[in-house]
């Protein structure tokens, strides 16, 4: 495992882990960020018949780059009635909420940043620490829309993580482990032992559990579509009503923090989905690295089939965005509670007597 | 304990907002989510058009009626040239009468495109938008074919036109009709069936046919609400008696009768029966000269007149007082929008704030059109 390697070049167990733990931030998020946020501009423009960024660089591939200089460039204002305090260390909060996140994401085999046994729960409690964030940043810029912006997404994230965390324990129960790397590492060979399709369960209970993982991936996935504040439930920043949100008072620098931490969480949530029922850094298809006799591949196609799959479900993520309309706000808490919740409740009792037998 | 002292939030919404269409300022009384009151302020975009219409002459009005209503200039165009054409007794050209229904119904498709791609954006779909500027870019290059302008025509004038139709409009206007049917279902399948958009509009910002009677609304928000009045019908004028088409109304299809749905539901088939009208109009379209009965000297003489067309937000009147000088000595202008705004808070009261937005979409206003 790299924290170990790295633990016995540093000569100290602390900064070897703190290094690997630091590392996908400034090997991974910051290029993804960049590209994610080109992405999403090219797939509407694709969506909507336009053509989309193509000034900066070739096809506009450099877009993003001139924009945080641009960015970096701007005055950072910090309104005169805001809460001072409060309003700077907003976005670090929201920044660092969904950053930690990474830190425990089984990137390939031989490469998590703290490879601890409850990695589930570590990622879904950290993720939701940036509630904390927003909250702060609506009420410190002592505007309403961002106070309504505010209160809106804290009620929303709050009621989503009780589906998302259900839909989370039934597959656990299967699964017996809250520990990514290894609920990745169970999921080998091919992707039919992906947990989504029953996972390396054998017999006929397999089959059986093939709908109900299915059910506990849609469910997590709608919910936590919420929690990153995604078209259909984008109201907390939603524009037509709420001009920009909890982050209206923002410019410059600390305004690109909230859009580096949205797509970062984006991809949080994607990363997890990913684990957990579609095989991890598992590739659906042997390694080539097997098939040529070379070891050291491996663990690269795995880092690849990982980010590749996590992207794959940020891609679906943008392509719902550019598709439906907003929910308003009671029919959000609608959807959440009388639908969301009540499922997963019986998906998880499904599950329950599933794996009793 | 006592209880926990709350009290209303007052949120002003605009002149600077993404979804109040142009200037306009909403001061929102909340209680909570929940809208206590909405108290619409206007007057941000006045731009004395009325006043400066007593010092020009009458040709020169037009080109300030284009700016009134700005995304249907063609149609304020008819409206005004009709008007004055009444109070002076010319008859115009079969020829102009057609080009003019074909152009006029050709800007109500057109406005109804934008009202629609916006207010997909105020219920959150962004992409429709597009798909409706996309349909609305090929009659605004039939425009600039005829007249060399986009969106400021001045191209109707007192006794006929500024310019013939060019000679490749007619088969560029039936290949436009021909590929907007797939653009109109394209419309249907992306946003008005919508689970989430039906959810967000039906039963939402009802408006009663009693209220928008008395309200004296008018156009897509009155036949939302089922009432069956259009002046095209009702007091036809130009040639309108001429062409088979209906006139639309609301039915509740997917709530109640006169909620947003409705209101935007008459939007998308109105363009359909408009695409009827202009298919007759093509066929039926004789040859002539556009420009044989322009006046050399526009010298209306004494008297006044209050004439009004169906312009694509609603009843469009000019009250025009000549004193037999070249100059108008009033023109009063009865702007659609600006009598539609007023039921924007009878309907949006006791709903949430998103329903505001939904409503005043549904509304279809213009600034430039209601502080004129």
């Amino acid at each position: 495992m790299i924290p170990d390697y790295l633990a016995e070049f540093f000569g100290n167990k602390f900064i070897g882990y703190l290094i690997a733990a630091a590392l996908p931030l400034f090997l991974w998020i910051l290029p993804y960020a960049l590209y994610a946020v080109y992405a999403e501009r090219k797939v509407s423009a694709f969506m909507q018949d336009r053509i989309g960024p193509n000034r900066v660089g070739p096809k506009g591939l450099f877009q993003t780059i001139a924009d945080i200089l641009k960015l970096i460039q701007k005055e950072d204002i910090v309104p005169a009635s805001a809460d001072k305090p409060l309003f700077v260390m907003a976005p670090y909060v929201i920044f660092a909420g969904t950053f930690a996140a990474f830190a425990a994401l089984p990137f390939s085999s031989i490469y998590i940043g703290s490879n601890i046994n409850l990695g589930v729960f570590y990622i879904m409690a950290v993720s939701s620490f940036s509630v904390v964030g927003i909250l702060m940043a609506g009420w410190a810029g002592n505007n309403k829309y961002s106070l309504y912006g505010a209160m809106r997404s804290v009620a929303q994230i709050v009621s989503y993580e009780v589906p998302a965390l259900l839909a989370i324990v039934s597959a656990v129960m299967v699964i017996g482990s809250l520990n990514l790397n290894e609920i990745s590492e169970m999921q080998t060979a091919y992707f039919w032992n992906w947990w989504i399709f029953g996972g390396p369960v054998v017999g006929i209970k397999k089959f059986l559990l093939i709908i109900p993982m299915t059910i506990a991936f849609i469910i997590f996935f709608i919910a936590s579509l919420a929690e990153v504040n995604r078209t259909p439930f984008d109201i907390p920043e939603a524009e037509s009503e709420l001009v920009a949100g909890f982050h209206t008072e923002y410019t410059g620098m600390k305004f690109a923090m909230f859009f580096l931490a949205e797509y970062g969480n984006m991809f949080v949530v994607s990363a997890i989905s990913v684990s957990i029922f579609f095989g991890g850094w598992q590739s659906p298809f042997g390694y080539l690295g097997n098939s040529l006799g070379i070891s050291w591949l491996i663990p690269v196609e795995q880092v690849f089939w990982f980010l590749f799959k996590g992207s794959l479900l940020v891609l679906v993520q943008m392509w719902l965005r550019w598709t439906l309309p907003r929910l308003r706000v009671d029919q959000l808490m609608t959807v959440c509670w009388k639908y969301l919740t009540p499922y997963a409740f019986i998906n998880l009792v499904l599950i329950g007597i599933i794996t009793l037998f | 304990m006592a209880e926990l002292k709350t009290d209303h939030i007052v949120l002003n919404m605009g002149p600077q907002h993404p979804s109040t269409h142009g200037v306009l300022r909403l001061e929102v009384v909340l209680d909570g989510e929940v809208v206590v009151d909405v108290i619409p302020h206007i007057g941000y975009l006045h731009r004395c058009f009325e006043k400066h219409a007593e010092a020009m002459t009458y040709p020169q009005v037009i080109p300030y009626t284009d700016r009134m209503d700005y995304l249907s200039s063609m149609y304020n165009n008819f409206g005004y040239v009709e008007a004055v054409e009444r109070l002076m007794n010319i008859e115009v050209p079969e020829r102009v009468k057609y080009i003019r229904v074909i152009m006029g119904e050709f800007q109500r498709i057109a406005n109804h495109l934008v009202a629609i791609g916006t207010f997909g954006i105020d219920i959150g779909a962004f992409t429709p938008f597009l798909y409706c500027f996309r349909d609305r870019e090929r009659i605004l290059d039939l425009f600039e074919m005829t007249c060399g302008a986009r969106l400021l025509y001045n191209y109707m004038w007192i006794g006929g036109l500024s310019h013939d139709l060019p000679p490749d409009f007619i088969p560029k206007a039936k290949e436009f009709l021909k590929d907007f049917k797939k653009s109109i279902k394209e419309l249907n399948d992306l946003l008005s069936f919508n689970k989430i958009f039906i959810e967000r509009t039906a039963n939402i910002g009802i408006l009663l046919p009693d209220t928008a009677i008395n309200y004296g609304c008018s156009g897509p928000v009155l036949r939302g609400s089922g009432v069956k009045w259009d002046l095209r019908k009702n007091d036809p004028y130009s040639i309108y008696d001429r062409f088979d088409w209906e006139v639309v109304v609301g039915k509740g299809e997917m709530g109640t009768v006169g909620d947003c749905w409705d209101r935007y539901m008459v939007r998308v088939k109105e363009m359909e029966q408009s695409c009827r009208i202009i298919e007759q109009a093509l066929d039926q379209i004789p040859d002539g000269d556009v420009t044989s009965a322009i006046p050399k000297r526009v010298k209306p003489p004494v008297g006044e007149i209050y004439f009004r067309v169906e312009s694509p937000k609603g009843e469009l009147g000019y009250h025009i007082i000549s004193d037999g000088s070249p100059n108008p000595f009033r023109v009063k202008v009865r702007a659609p929008s600006f009598v539609n705004l007023q039921i924007l808070p009878i309907i949006s009261r006791g709903y949430l704030v998103a329903d505001i937005v939904a409503n005043l979409g549904s509304l279809d206003i213009v600034l430039g059109e209601i502080d004129r």
